[in-house]
């Protein structure tokens, strides 16, 4: 007997109980469909900060706290964090190949009238403008003098502007953030991208003094140092080394672009796969709740498994009519998760909600996947039947 | 793994080839088609309890001839009937298809074996549910690897010889019992085997579909087809030419009945309509598709 025929046979028999089919694949569709969502959204975020760290140049190196393996690792442990006068070392040593700026981080609320958004404040000096290539789409930008003054004036991103403002004319006005009065001195350009990206349109610009005000404490997380030309890259990095030796030890990193972008690609590569396999299991799940119904199924129907192997069917070919018939729900099965997974993702992605990018290596994957559950799960039951001893078989009531 | 199948495939073709050619091309009537020689078979039920179901028994099944193996229940008949349809081997002794030695052939071997030359009918019809007539007498033919088209038109013939040509896509559950009954024999017939067994096959039927099914054994044999009844119903058996009796794993008696004692089972079937008042040309399949 030929392929053709065991799988003919083997599509008669689903066709013939086609509610349980339709059960048994739905693990097979729940798992492919996680597997494919989760990692679509792994992809999607993975790919939208790339897109931002590109957007940042290449002539950027990045000093953070704490030692260099320790990062490298995913652990943030630094002894402690830099002050105002590290970065003025850093500047000092630097200050003819490149600009600096500090970074203060944090998220906070903003507020205009009963207008409020919560967004992130960027703590930075004047130098700022230079390091990220800021621009302004009106206002100005603060002066080294506002820097040292700890001024409360901010440069609010496109999004603030809509959000708050309404379309009045923000320049002069007062924001509040974290409850805390500033002056709107500029709005910057819109930077666009999706939710994860146009980091700065969310935000809100300000002098790092007035940012450390906000924080309550002197610490600086990150500089930002970019050199004129990218030719000195490597000089840069080394003249930050020794900068900062002396004052840190070795308790400070500093990364180009391209260390950063390979470690967050790295962070966010073991992220995907975590969700793809703890999505995985759920399709292993899937698997065995195929191999249980194949089970069941071969039991019932010994007495048919008797009569075809009485009247000629060899091992084989009752074998391969149970394996391609795990084989079917599996990959049916695995066939619908994906278009709902795609659907899915497509749905995350048009909300807005996260990025969301279906690749083909995930759908490659899963389809694989769903193939070797069948294979896998469905030998054993079909082992079970093939080896059943006509003569008993047809006893079988 | 791919070499040893095809290794395997070449024994058993060649196996096959033999066999087949020494039921088809050799002798006529009276040619043995299938001999058990001294098979004893023994059941290990536990550790130290064994039961010998069959304990020395030959036997020679000749071309053309109608056989019965009467016996009853717990005599060995079901285990010899195993025997000799090739569905389970024997614990010592050695069986023969045509003049081959089929004793220590592989599963494989002897489901193909089975597959063309062996036609089984069951007591218990043993057709496939949601399956129509002409799928279920297309069965045998799959696993023979014959191509579709074909399959259906020598079903369609097996089903218009046991006169239910009008039924081909009635599923089992559709038909009455004596017309599940001849389309199993229908699927017996399909493949042309060298011998028909019937496993008690008007066991589970009323007594005219019984009746019915003995007259398309007669024809059956009276067209050249060795058939084998096994049953422990005398009466049954007297439709044979040769009744060979076992009793506790042993032939006890093997012999051929007189002219004058075997039942014709049209003759039969007459008397019985007429005993019930009706007419012996109404036919079966008349009544039988009213009450189905």
């Amino acid at each position: 007997m030929n392929f053709a025929e065991s799988f003919r046979i083997s599509l008669k028999a689903l066709s013939a109980n086609k509610g349980r089919a339709i059960l048994t694949m739905l693990g097979v569709i729940i798992g492919v469909m996680s597997v494919i969502l989760l990692v679509s959204i792994g992809t999607g975020v993975s790919d939208d900060i790339t897109g931002q760290l590109e957007g940042l140049g290449t002539n950027v190196i990045y000093v953070m706290p704490g030692a260099e393996e320790d990062i490298m690792s995913g652990m943030f442990l630094p002894a402690r964090q830099f002050t105002a006068d590290d970065v003025d070392a850093v500047a000092d040593r630097v200050s003819r190949l490149a600009s600096v700026t500090p970074m203060v981080e944090t998220m906070m609320r903003f507020s205009v009238g009963n207008n409020e958004m919560m967004g992130g404040v960027s703590g930075m000096s004047a130098a700022a403008i230079d390091v990220f290539d800021v621009n302004l789409d009106r206002g100005r930008m603060y002066s080294a003098s506002e820097v040292n003054a700890g001024a409360r004036v901010a440069i609010i991103g496109t999004e603030v502007d809509r959000q708050l403002f309404a379309n009045h004319d923000s320049i002069g006005q007062e924001i509040l953030v974290d409850g805390q009065r500033f002056t709107v001195i500029g709005v910057t350009e819109e930077q666009g991208g999706g939710a994860m990206g146009g980091g700065l349109d969310t935000s809100v610009m300000m002098p790092f003094t007035s940012a450390q005000r906000l924080t309550g404490s002197q610490d600086i997380g990150m500089i930002a140092v970019k050199t004129h030309d990218v030719e000195d890259i490597d000089q840069v990095q080394a003249l930050i080394r020794q900068a900062l030796l002396p004052r840190m030890g070795n308790d400070f990193a500093a990364f180009t672009q391209d260390e950063v972008m390979d470690m967050m690609g790295a962070m966010i590569a073991v992220l995907t796969f975590m969700l793809g396999g703890i999505a995985s299991i759920s399709l292993l799940v899937g698997g065995i709740g195929i191999m249980n119904i194949m089970l069941v199924s071969v039991s019932e129907r010994t007495r048919e498994i008797g009569i075809r192997k009485a009247i000629g069917a060899k091992t084989y070919d009752i074998m391969s009519q149970f394996v391609i018939e795990s084989v079917l729900l599996s990959v049916l099965g695995g066939l619908i998760g994906i278009a709902l997974g795609a659907l899915g993702s497509w749905g995350i992605a048009a909300t807005g909600a996260l990025p969301s990018v279906v690749s083909i290596w995930s759908v490659a994957l899963a389809f694989f996947f769903s193939i070797s559950v069948g294979v896998f799960f469905g030998v054993y039951p079909a082992w079970r039947a093939s080896k059943l001893d006509p003569i008993d078989a047809l006893r079988y009531e | 793994m791919d070499l040893l199948q095809k290794h395997n495939h070449a024994i058993s073709d060649d196996h096959f080839r033999q066999v087949d050619e020494s039921l088809r091309h050799a002798g006529g009537d009276g040619e043995v088609v299938l001999e058990v020689r001294d098979v004893e078979k023994v059941y290990e039920i536990s550790d130290d309890v064994e039961v010998h179901a069959l304990r020395g028994v030959s036997l020679q099944i000749r071309r053309g001839e109608m056989m019965a193996i009467i016996g009853q229940s717990g005599s060995g008949k079901s285990t010899l009937m195993h025997t000799i349809g090739l569905l389970d081997n024997p614990t010592s002794g050695e069986v023969y298809v045509g003049d081959i030695d089929v004793t220590d052939m592989t599963q494989n071997e002897l489901a193909r074996i089975r597959n063309r030359e062996i036609g089984f009918v069951f007591q218990s019809f043993n057709l496939l549910a949601r399956t129509t007539a002409l799928d279920n007498v297309a069965l045998p033919l799959v696993y023979a690897g014959v191509s579709g088209g074909e399959r259906a038109e020598r079903s369609q013939i097996a089903l218009e010889r046991v006169g239910l040509g009008e039924r081909l896509d009635h599923a089992p559950n559709q038909l009455s019992g004596g017309q599940q009954q001849r389309v199993a024999i229908a699927r017996a017939l399909v493949t042309e085997p060298a011998i028909v067994l019937g496993d008690e096959p008007t066991g589970n039927l009323d007594k005219r579909s019984g009746y019915e099914i003995m007259t398309f054994f007669q024809e059956l044999n009276e067209q050249g087809i060795t058939v084998v009844l096994v049953t422990h119903d005398l009466r049954v058996a007297q439709h044979a030419q040769r009744i060979v009796e076992i009793s506790d794993g042993l032939i006890v008696d093997d012999r051929i009945v007189p002219e004058a004692e075997r039942i014709d089972a049209h003759a039969e079937l007459a008397a019985y309509l007429e005993s019930i008042g009706e007419a012996p040309e109404q036919q079966a399949d008349h009544t039988e598709g009213s009450d189905a």
